[in-house]
């Protein structure tokens, strides 16, 4: 179970207790079957002959004891899905939370891009024939629109501790999984397709983004880094990113 | 390697006893039903004349069953795409889906085909006629083989009349500027329409093996399943037919 | 008596190769599934090797590129998915003793079922060949999920390679479908008088639901197929979305939807995991029943079962969408169907298990590998009902706990089933037997080596380690901390190949030294044993013990051979 690596988000407390209940059941019903497996081997090879001429045909008993078995096992899957399905529920059946911070990623072939929607809380329009990496537009900001304008994007993400957070999956190439061991959080970011993420980071500190569908020679490079940080120095950053972009003139 | 391959007495009996082939199993097929208990009394043996058309319409409605999932998949992406469409460079976003107006030669085509359906019911029908089939396994000419020839070749003359309909609704659509590729809409039309035309192509190739084997095949039986399979595949074709039918013109 | 062979050719490529005989087409199946599980196997250990040495150079070819490991581990799943755990068990097998079990002499459809065959060869070729065009194999995974699998410029051996990826497996599909198709109709059709539903052996009732299963499964699959073919050459955009920029060219606006092959696929693909070990679970209560010589305690409870399977199976596939936008309601229904699905896979095992302790156990290598294959499905098994939890699987999927769970529940215990059968049919081929001491070794270190390859993976999986990583360390996260862990499973890997170069061997030696046996070696009841050509059926397929028959502890399904009646 240490095999985890540290969590950081709130959800990710009850997954760890789910995850775990569920390894500790599964794991002693293993180890009981292979115990009963090699019992057999032991003991059912030496078996006296004696004890042959009886037990030829199966009784009720052992249907209803067949039976009683399967039924726990089955209440087990059930327990397991039940309580792993509240958690689903809490996670993505649930609406949106209260003022979000809105985060928009995309996945692009072999880089992780993070763009806020700035003060207006609108991203800006994207144009596919406006995407270029070298004019340093990645994403295809539409220069013409208003809500563009204060849009910032990153190529690494960072969030404010304690706030429910709000992220908008895009995908401008190929399917791509967006995956934060640390938050317990995996969706595929899917071209033609808007895919939204809700969770809370709790604990400050650096967390590795993965990209967990393959999706090209570059897959396993295709990483970055979330840095969970208390609110404050969030709002410093992200000031700090609108006067560069500010200074930097308007958007290319 | 293989000579070491060598099987003990009844494997080698095993061997192959050919389809047709002559001696031993051949005049006693191990065939059939099965369903009932009291197997042990009854004397076994050939079941039945019917036992070998049975067996042949197994298998052409088994592969009918996995034909019909074709067809249902590829029916499953037109219902993905009525809500599809993309972002202009002019940033409108464009529906895909033009509605397409069916053209109307296709009601006439369904009708065909609709009539060619009847015509080989009628062909399978004769062939199954008692008393014909009766002379004809007497050997007293064959009245049946004589009786369904004509429908038989109703049957082909309206498939390829059907073919030559679906030739024209395509140069239609075409001159209309409507393209395999031109929007999703087309090229499901295209895919769909072409292949189940394919589909007929084969089934006119399998009417003209049935009518020639009418007269060629020298077992009754063998002629009933030749013309019996046929009739199967092509009702199968028209439902087929039928099914895309309503869904091109009504459902768009 | 007459002498069929008589009317047989002579000629050795007419009889051996070119033949509508299914016992010979078993033979050609095996060696093919031979032939794939050994190149699938080579290629699982470059995989282990780049993991574990990325820097390691290869003779006459250099350090590996990513996409050549893409393109390893794209081709170990198709290979050993369609080539190994399909045609093994679910056309080999058949093809060896179907007809005989049911006391039919022959296929209902010997020309289709030859067909079959050699349509399946000629798949294998076309995807072998994908390694050697420019830019070499496709690197999407066994998965194939467009874009990725769509623009030729997606990457390295996604243009040719990829077309003859799909190719090959459209043509798979055509062969699976034929195939089953002449199984279904021998099954029901062809059973000898007396061999009523009732009196079927359990793999025959696997091999009716498996061929059902793969009907529909393979039709899907191929249109599918057709799709992506159509998409990538004709124009069309099925599965192509709007918008695409690859590496900074704007592509053409297409207007489908990935996700639809995504359900297409998985439509196919958890069905077809199931056909690759229904025969195994059949095999698995006929062998146990045999070697504990005791009937099946709960015969109409395993008929249920494989049904059920059977019609669950087609309801589950979403289980493998949890993560990927599908809608979360859609997730928690898929969840449920697939808790629902592996109750009858555990009533199965719960009866395998009490079998066990009912009867004295003879340990001969079939039972061995039943029980490792009992082993390898409740292992690999067990971790199911946690992937099938969509909140556990948002942080499992995709991660080494997935190749962990189906390494140990299909290739382990599918491989094992798979010795098991040909341990035990062995001698119906050469009317000898496999030799029971390189057997055991065999036996032995596969198990160990087995677990040592597949079990450490939970961990590296927890660790949260993706699938289809070339190295394990990037530029900002590193797995070097997993990096003993994957050494480890590197080193279990080779053992566990070398394991079977001992079953080689032993596969090979034995057809020429091995022991001679009489008919019935293992004193069955079912009728490939019976060395009757016409059998009429008297009982059920599974009466062993004692008293089963006055002189011995079973009774034969059938022991009598009809009255032979006229014969040219
Ligand atoms: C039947 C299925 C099967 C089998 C047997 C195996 C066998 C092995 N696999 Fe396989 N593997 C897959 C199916 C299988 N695999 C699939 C589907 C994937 C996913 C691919 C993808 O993501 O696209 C995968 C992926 C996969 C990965 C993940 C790569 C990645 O995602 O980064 C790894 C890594 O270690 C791996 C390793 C191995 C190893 C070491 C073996 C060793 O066990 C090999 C040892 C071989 C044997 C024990 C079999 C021996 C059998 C015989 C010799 C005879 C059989 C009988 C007759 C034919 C007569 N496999
Ligand atoms: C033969 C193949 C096979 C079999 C039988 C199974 C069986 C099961 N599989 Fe598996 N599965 C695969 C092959 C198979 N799977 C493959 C190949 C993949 C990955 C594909 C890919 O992504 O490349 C996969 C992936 C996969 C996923 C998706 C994971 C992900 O990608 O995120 C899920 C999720 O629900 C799942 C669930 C299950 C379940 C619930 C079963 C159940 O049927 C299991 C039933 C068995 C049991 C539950 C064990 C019963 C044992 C007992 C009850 C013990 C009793 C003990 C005592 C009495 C002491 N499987
Ligand atoms: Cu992006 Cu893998
Ligand atoms: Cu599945």
């Amino acid at each position: 179970m240490n095999w985890l690596p540290p969590n950081g988000a709130l959800d990710g407390v009850t997954l760890d207790h789910l995850l775990r209940w569920n390894l500790d059941a599964v794991f002693w019903l293993f180890v009981a079957a292979q115990a009963l497996l090699v019992a057999a081997l032991v003991w059912r090879l030496r078996a006296s002959p004696a004890r042959e001429a009886t037990a030829s045909r199966p009784g009720t008993r052992f249907f209803v004891g067949e039976m009683l078995v399967l039924l726990a096992i089955t209440g087990l899957y059930i327990a397991m899905d039940f309580t792993g399905h509240q958690l689903w529920a809490a996670r993505r059946e649930a609406g949106p939370a209260e003022h979000p911070v809105q985060v928009e990623v995309t996945g692009v072939q072999f880089q992780w891009y993070f763009r806020y929607p700035g003060a207006d809380g609108m991203y800006g329009r994207v144009r596919p024939a406006l995407v270029s990496a070298p004019n340093g537009n990645p994403l295809g900001l539409d220069p013409g629109d208003p809500h563009g304008q204060d849009d910032v994007v990153s190529s690494i993400l960072v969030l404010p501790a304690g706030r429910p957070v709000n992220l908008r999956l895009r995908s401008q190439d190929v399917i791509h999984g967006f995956f934060v061991p640390g938050m317990r959080l995996k969706q595929d970011a899917i071209p033609g397709m808007i895919g939204h993420l809700q969770f809370t980071p709790t604990v400050p500190g650096e967390y590795v983004i993965l990209c967990s569908q393959v999706c090209g020679l570059g897959h396993a490079r295709m990483q970055a880094r979330l840095r969970v940080v208390p609110q404050a120095d969030y709002d410093r950053w992200i000031a700090g990113r609108e006067k560069s972009l500010l200074a930097s003139g308007d958007r290319p | 390697m293989p000579a070491t391959f060598t099987r003990h007495q009844v494997e080698t009996e095993r061997r192959d006893t050919g389809y047709g082939g002559k001696p031993p199993v051949d005049r006693r097929p191990t065939g059939g039903g099965g369903g009932d208990e009291n197997w042990d009394s009854r004397p076994s043996g050939r079941r039945g004349p019917r036992e070998q058309l049975l067996r042949f319409r197994l298998a052409m409605f088994s592969g009918l069953a996995g034909d019909f999932v074709f067809f249902a998949v590829l029916v499953s992406a037109f219902f993905v795409h009525p809500n599809s469409g993309h972002i202009s460079p002019a940033d409108l976003f464009v529906s895909d889906w033009h509605p397409m107006q069916a053209p109307p030669i296709l009601w006439i085509n369904t009708a065909i085909l609709l009539l060619s359906t009847l015509t080989i019911e009628v062909a399978r029908r004769q062939l199954f006629h008692e008393i014909d089939i009766m002379e004809e396994w007497l050997g007293l000419g064959r009245p049946a083989v004589r009786r369904a020839a004509p429908w038989l070749l109703a049957t082909i003359v309206l498939g390829i009349l059907f073919l030559a309909g679906q030739w024209i609704a395509w140069q239609q659509l075409a001159h209309e500027g409507f393209f395999f590729s031109s929007n999703p809409n087309s090229h499901f039309f295209y895919l769909v329409t072409g292949t189940h035309a394919f589909h007929l192509f084969l089934g006119i190739g399998a009417l003209l093996f049935a009518f020639v084997a009418m007269f060629r095949l020298r077992k009754v039986e063998l002629r009933q399943i030749a013309v019996d399979c046929t009739a199967w595949y092509w009702h199968a074709m028209t439902l087929f037919w039928v099914f895309l039918f309503v869904l091109i013109v009504f459902f768009q | 008596m007459r002498t069929p062979s008589a009317s047989a050719p002579t000629n050795f490529l007419r009889r051996r190769i070119f033949t509508t005989n299914h016992r010979q087409l078993a033979i050609l199946y095996l060696f093919l599934g031979l032939a794939a599980v050994m190149t699938g196997t080579l290629l699982s250990l470059l995989i282990r090797l780049h993991r574990t040495w990325p820097t390691l150079a290869l003779p006459f070819y250099g350090i590996p590129k990513p996409e050549d490991y893409l393109a390893l581990v794209t081709m170990h799943g198709t290979l050993m998915v369609f080539f190994v755990l399909t045609v093994v068990p679910q056309s080999a097998f058949p093809n060896l003793v179907l007809p005989a079990q049911i006391g039919a002499t022959r296929m209902a459809f010997p020309r289709l079922n030859a067909a079959a065959f050699w349509i399946t060869l000629a798949s294998f070729m076309t995807l072998l060949s994908a390694f050697f065009v420019p830019q070499g194999a496709p690197i999407s995974g066994w998965t194939s999920y467009p874009p990725f699998s769509e623009l030729a410029a997606a990457g390295p051996g996604q243009g040719s390679g990829m077309d003859l990826w799909i190719v090959a497996i459209a043509l798979f599909c055509l062969a699976a479908v034929t195939g089953s198709v002449n199984f279904l109709v021998t099954i029901l059709r062809l059973r000898c008088p007396g061999m009523t539903f009732g009196r079927l052996p359990l793999t025959v009732w696997s091999w009716l639901v498996s061929s059902g299963l793969t009907v529909i499964a393979f039709s899907a699959l191929l249109a599918a197929a057709a799709m992506l073919l159509a998409d990538r050459h004709c124009g069309t955009s099925f599965f192509l979305p709007s918008g695409e920029v690859l590496n900074g060219i704007v592509q053409r606006p297409g207007s489908g939807s990935p996700m639809l092959w995504l359900h297409l696929f998985w439509f196919f693909g958890h069905p077809e995991v199931y056909i690759s070990i229904l025969p195994g679970m059949g095999l698995t209560s006929s062998i146990l029943a045999n070697f504990t010589r005791r009937s099946v305690p709960a015969y109409g409870l395993m008929v249920a079962s494989t049904l059920l399977i059977g019609v669950l199976g087609l309801g589950v596939w979403g289980h493998h969408l949890f993560v990927s936008g599908m809608n979360p309601y859609a997730g928690t229904a898929f969840g449920l169907t697939t808790i629902a699905i592996a109750v009858p896979s555990s009533a199965e095992v719960l009866t395998w298990l009490a079998m066990l302790f009912r009867g004295r156990l003879q340990a001969a290598t079939p039972l061995l590998f039943t029980m490792g294959f009992l082993s390898f499905f409740i292992s690999g098994g067990l971790t199911g009902p946690i992937l099938a939890q969509p909140a556990l699987d948002a942080y499992l999927h995709n991660t080494f706990f997935v190749v962990a769970h189906f390494h140990l529940v299909m290739a382990m215990a599918g491989v094992f089933s798979a010795f098991a059968g040909i341990y035990y049919w062995y001698p119906l081929l050469t009317g000898r037997r496999l030799n029971e001491m390189l057997g055991q070794i065999h036996f032995w270190i596969s198990l160990v080596a087995a677990y040592g390859t597949f079990f450490p993976m939970h961990l590296a999986g927890l660790a949260g380690e993706p699938r289809h990583y070339a190295q394990l360390t990037g530029p900002v996260t590193a797995f070097a901390n997993l990096l003993p862990v994957e050494r480890g499973i590197t080193w279990s890997a080779f053992l566990l190949a070398a394991a079977q170069i001992v079953f080689l061997i032993n596969l090979f030696r034995s057809a020429r030294h091995g022991a001679h046996v009489d008919a019935n070696p293992w004193r069955a009841t079912t009728l490939e044993w019976s060395g009757v050509l016409h059998p009429i059926v008297r009982n059920g397929p599974y009466i062993y013990g004692p008293g089963a028959s006055p002189q011995q502890d079973f009774l034969p399904q059938a022991t009598t051979s009809e009255p032979a009646t006229r014969s040219s």
